[in-house]
């Protein structure tokens, strides 16, 4: 579990991107931070890897302080995947996915079977291993993001947006593939997007920011979309159609018989 | 009194002159590269102190242009006390501080040219600063860096001859000595091996890129 307690961050021109954070994510979990552009997500997501540090307050993994540990080690153990992908432009996939087995020390023959294997699960033909990412299409760079942060198996993953620079057609078979990997890894995510479709189809559960650093609720999907707690959740649901995607769900849950009863509130 | 042309090119000179020609170009190559390689050195890490605190960026730049807009023959006189009329040192010195002014600003663009994706994804993957420039920054930053050092090489085979002018100057021997005996073919023959050894040197400088970059030649596509 990676809990925030009154985390702040102000930057030195006074700006606050995060205000007060008071939040706790539940291992083996997906939870979402959705929210507006400004809204203090991603420099929330960035703080559980000391990439960005609080101006005050405490975040703790498993309860214990994440300032206790440097950082170059604390984020070894966190895998992190970003929008852009990030690869390594004058790396092979095969090592670009065996990045951070090689930080740990692993021999090469070892990092690279281990990177093989995740090029399978993530859905990556054998034959790319050689190639240069700039000779892959932006989904399977992207897959070859999403291997890369999982190939020293860090309980904690953080992803940034990971899905929103591909095409909508893309976007979707990555997100099926993410939940099947996920439903098999069960690693305690945790997922920024501004796309409300994204966070109630990937979420378990879905932090809502608003603009000035601040959480509008925290919720299941269900819950958020039946009893949003004030106007901007609302508004930011889409109003309407939120109501509309809820009925949607409740027809789903009816015609399967429920799959998961304890979430709808 | 019938004046015998002297032609452009004697060329049973050039088969009776061919060890001195080949010592000469090796002489010359070394003066020329010697400067470029410690250059490089120097500009490295000046460069990636610039890149991490811009501050530091527009005076250093400032200062190694002030250094090549520096006559190379008066640079060249100022280092004589120092280090010798006759030692190589006098011309390899001035020259590696010419260098300078071109290979600082590439190592900056080179680490410039490092897209911040990368540099974040790098430090979130665990890479400590040190290990980071050295195992991603400075790799990407490559072909700038060479591009840099292949303006940075021709410019200094080029000058190398002024070096003459003290008395040490590669191939730029064959000048004085073809002019002292109003006899043009050392001269020609001499500016044609200059050139020679500036393509040579740049065909070789792409080779090495090619060989160490194979990630870059389509760069345009990489996101």
């Amino acid at each position: 579990m990676i809990t925030f307690e009154g985390v702040t961050k102000r930057y030195a021109d006074g700006t606050v991107a995060v205000d007060d954070l008071t939040l706790e994510i539940p291992t083996g979990q997906i939870t979402v931070l959705v929210g507006p552009s400004g809204c203090g997500k991603t420099t929330t997501l960035r703080m559980i890897n000391r990439m960005v540090e609080p101006t005050s307050g405490t975040i703790a993994i498993d309860g214990k302080d994440i300032t206790d540990s440097d950082p170059p080690s604390l984020r070894r153990g966190i895998g992190y995947v970003i929008q852009q992908a990030g690869l390594f432009p004058h790396r092979t996939i095969i090592d670009n996915i065996a990045t951070v087995p090689y930080l740990l020390g692993w021999d090469k023959k070892r990092a690279r079977a281990r990177a093989g294997e995740l090029m399978e699960r993530v859905g990556l033909d054998a034959k790319l291993a050689k190639r240069y990412p700039f000779q892959l299409s932006g989904g399977q760079q992207q897959r070859v993001g999403v291997a890369r942060a999982l190939a020293a198996d860090p309980p904690i993953m953080l992803m940034d947006e990971p899905f929103s620079a591909v095409d909508p057609i893309v976007r979707a078979g990555l997100q099926d593939e993410f939940l099947r990997l996920q439903a098999d890894l069960h690693k305690t995510i945790v997922f920024v997007t501004h796309d409300i479709d994204e966070a109630v189809k990937l979420g378990h559960r879905i932090a809502v920011f608003q603009r000035g650093g601040s959480l509008a609720q925290v919720a299941t999907p269900q819950e958020l979309l039946a009893d949003p707690a004030d106007g901007f959740v609302t508004g930011f649901l889409g109003g309407e159609r939120g109501l509309k995607r809820l009925r949607f769900f409740q027809e789903l849950d009816a015609t399967e018989g429920a799959a998961e009863p304890a979430d709808a509130g | 009194m019938i004046a015998m042309r002297e032609p452009l090119v004697r060329w049973d000179w050039i088969g009776d002159h061919t060890g001195e020609l080949g010592e000469l170009s090796a002489h010359h190559l070394k003066l020329a590269l010697v400067p470029v390689l410690l250059g490089l050195i120097l500009a490295i890490p000046l460069g990636v102190l610039c890149a991490h605190w811009p501050t530091l960026y527009p005076p250093t730049v400032a200062g190694a242009n002030v250094l090549y807009a520096l006559p190379s023959l008066a640079l060249f006189m100022l280092f004589i006390p120092y280090t010798g009329l006759f030692s190589d040192w006098t011309l390899m010195l001035p020259l590696t501080l010419f260098t300078l002014s071109v290979l600082v600003p590439n190592v900056v663009d080179g680490m410039r040219s490092v897209p911040e994706p990368v540099r974040q994804a790098a430090t979130a993957m665990g890479f400590g600063g040190l290990r980071r420039l050295v195992r991603v920054e400075l790799p990407i930053a490559v072909p700038v860096v060479i591009a840099g050092v292949r303006v940075a090489t021709v410019a200094s085979i080029s000058l190398v001859s002024v070096g003459v002018l003290i008395g040490n100057g590669g191939l730029g021997q064959l000048f004085i000595d073809g002019y002292s005996r109003d006899f043009p073919t050392p001269i020609v023959v001499g500016s044609a091996l200059i050139v020679v050894l500036a393509l040579v040197s740049d065909a070789a400088l792409v080779a090495a890129q090619r060989l160490l970059t194979p990630w870059a030649r389509a760069r345009g596509r990489t996101t």
